[in-house]
């Protein structure tokens, strides 16, 4: 019995590694983040840089439809400020009176509303492919942090030129061609960050943006796993008392 | 309890319906043999496991959409807006791994100690027909979501039945409720899967039943020979169950609060695209096996008809097994294949994860062939050829006058012939 327990448990937890061990594209290298650990959070001046970022290049192609305005004061951003981001987007408004539709400014309660109209227009603007939405792009791909890091900062792709169809080399992207021209220069905030640190902050604020529940999540953990351990001393001590009555 | 039983208001009321002395009978002074060891922690486990999904599955029907518009989006409200929404979402869907983690390793116990032979042949069956129902209950709840890997699962398992002769593709058209996976589907998937975990809680009732009818099996495998094989429930594996619980909820608690994705799949956090297959369409751990079964016979008949009998043969496995020794602590050869069985299936568990190219197939076709040839083959075998080592007398004999070492390894120096 006592090999038992631990060869099966080896083969329990083997199974989902080998399951997510798939993927034809190159390994993204392994940086360190804020909020890796059992006590990492995120970096809200990290986070507020890789807003910055995308407010000013990535939300004119991708859409971010599951973060809503006012969650930007959980990044440290006030209200107002929020509502003057909020402010420069256009979402429908109520008829007119003929019926007719209005647009007017977005508030806080809106979320970041899809650059595009329809997939049609999206593809037609975009060399035929469809810039996804961003909101999980941090959990839907593998090793998402990392991939997103490394998928803008590659130096070939940044450097490189597009091929007669308009498609951009690099080797992070499944399949080795994206048609997303590279987005990110130098500086391009007016403090000095390099490309390699710009595509740290969009991953930064895209990871928030999948997991912005992640300081709650750590936080509640550390206090049930700190519980639990007490408790289950606890009841290890009983068991040992009353069994230490019978002979077993 | 004894003196609560004799309480007047208990005793009015237990003698028009007895709860109080069945509670009594059944988790108090219900015998147990004195010598189980950890392994017989994972049947409590699995019970609350199915509380934890039926908890938390419930809270989460609250606040979802099962609509293919709204499915998608409801999830991620669940996670973002709704209080402690995360914490439900995360528990119910770790919960399900840690659900077929706790009842594998109580399958598993099942198997090295011959659990499943005479009398209690009806508890294994009952045993494997819960084990059909979660895997039905956890495809279906995987669909829910409606991601990538949920639409395109949802298409590779129904199509299946499209192997019928026949009928086969009447019977996917009625599986869907249309000519393809669209609302319909969702719609019955979400009812079924909140009405099956309540099948499943009926199940566990028999399950329950016909274990306390036949008594628990225990390390030795040996039958019992009188009271003093027996300790009362309450309070030793009370406790004992709890202190399992309470390791369980640790690890559980890791994964869930620090490791939530582990075991799900990224591509699932990609609304469904009908128009779009995934590069690799995996099933979740627990399934990997029997994918590899699935995949590891050409033609799609056979290969459903070969996965259906890798669980359809357990159930002739009292029979199959022709040893009349339960336990294998006394059973020298049943051991080694045992073990080569694990290693089989873990290796199964591989070919399923990846795909089915170069090696992997000839690996996971030697695998499946294994996998029938211990159980319709070497386990008959085995059990004409083998020479048991000596059981001990009783229960209770080796662990009264052996002092308080556990009571398996005593037997087993017993057997050995190093008497004292």
């Amino acid at each position: 019995m006592k090999r038992f327990a631990p060869a099966v448990l080896a083969l329990a937890l083997s199974l989902p590694g080998a399951a997510l061990a798939a993927g034809d594209a190159a390994h993204p290298e392994q940086r360190s983040w804020s909020w890796d650990g059992l006590f990492g959070t995120y970096d809200r001046e990290q986070l507020r840089r890789g807003l910055e970022i995308f407010t000013l290049q990535c939300v004119n192609c991708h859409g971010l439809k599951y973060i809503r305005f006012r969650n930007l004061t959980e990044i440290g951003l006030g209200a107002d400020e929020a509502q003057a981001i909020a402010g420069q987007y256009e979402v429908a408004g109520d008829p007119d009176e003929w019926g007719d539709p209005t647009v007017k400014p977005a508030e806080l309660h809106h979320p970041f509303p899809d650059p595009y109209r329809n997939e049609a227009e999206a593809r037609a603007l975009n060399n035929g492919g469809l810039p996804p939405d961003l909101s999980l792009m941090a959990k839907a791909r593998a090793d998402g942090s990392n991939y997103i890091a490394a998928l803008l900062s590659d130096p070939g792709y940044n450097e490189g030129d597009p091929d007669e169809s308009g498609l951009y080399r690099n080797p992070y992207f499944p399949g080795g061609w994206t048609a997303m021209a590279p987005p990110l220069w130098d500086d391009m905030l007016g403090d000095g960050a390099t490309v390699e640190q710009e595509a740290e902050d969009i991953a930064a604020f895209l990871t928030w943006a999948a997991e912005p529940r992640m300081e709650d999540r750590k936080s509640l953990g550390l206090k049930v796993v700190l519980f639990l351990l007490a408790l289950t001393g606890l009841l290890y001590v009983c068991k040992r008392k009353i069994w230490a009555k019978v002979d077993h | 309890m004894e003196g609560f039983l004799n309480n007047g208001l208990v005793r009015w009321f237990d003698s028009r319906l007895p709860v109080f002395s069945y509670v009594n009978e059944h988790l108090v002074v219900y015998p147990a043999p004195r010598n189980l060891n950890y392994a017989w922690n994972f049947g409590s486990l699995a019970g609350l496991a199915l509380m934890i999904q039926i908890a938390t599955g419930i809270v989460l029907a609250m606040h979802y959409t099962p609509h293919v518009d709204t499915a998608f989006d409801s999830v991620e409200h669940i996670m973002r807006d709704v209080n402690y929404g995360w914490y439900f979402r995360y528990m119910h869907a770790n919960g399900a791994s840690f659900f077929f983690i706790v009842v594998y390793l109580h399958v598993f116990r099942g198997l090295y100690y011959g659990s499943y032979k005479a009398p209690r042949e009806v508890l294994w069956w009952i045993g494997l027909a819960i084990l059909l129902a979660m895997m039905g209950t956890a495809f279906m709840g995987y669909v829910l979501p409606w991601g990538q890997m949920s639409f395109w699962a949802a298409t590779v398992i129904t199509k299946l039945f499209g192997a019928i002769p026949w009928v086969g593709e009447s019977v996917v058209n009625w599986l869907w409720g249309g000519e393809g996976i669209d609302n319909p589907t969702l719609n019955r998937f979400y009812a079924l899967h909140f009405l099956l975990p309540f099948a499943i809680v009926g199940l566990v009732v028999l399950h329950l039943w016909a274990l306390h009818h036949k008594k628990s099996n225990n390390p030795l495998g040996i039958d019992y020979k009188g009271p003093q094989d027996f300790i009362p429930f309450h309070p030793y594996y009370t406790i004992k169950d709890a202190f399992g619980a309470g390791v369980f909820l640790i690890v559980f608690s890791i994964f869930l609060f620090y490791a939530p994705n582990y075991m799900g799949h990224p591509d699932n956090y990609i609304p469904a695209d009908p128009l779009k297959t995934p590069p690799h369409i995996v099933p979740e751990w627990y399934f990997l096996p029997f994918y590899a079964i699935l995949r590891a016979v050409p033609g799609k008949l056979d290969g459903v008809i070969v996965m259906g009998l890798s669980i359809g043969i357990l159930f002739l496995l009292p029979w199959l097994d022709t040893s009349r020794v339960r336990s294998a602590t006394f059973r020298p050869v049943f051991r080694w294949f045992y073990w080569i069985l694990v290693l089989d299936i873990v290796v199964l568990g591989f070919c399923g994860a990846n795909p089915p190219e170069g090696a992997w197939i000839d690996i996971g076709r030697a695998a499946t062939a294994y996998y029938f040839v211990h159980f319709l083959i070497l386990l008959p075998l085995i059990g004409w050829f083998e020479r048991p080592l000596p059981l001990p007398d009783s229960i209770a004999k080796p662990v009264l006058s052996g002092g308080p070492a556990p009571a398996a390894a005593i037997a087993r120096d017993k057997a050995r012939g190093e008497r004292r």
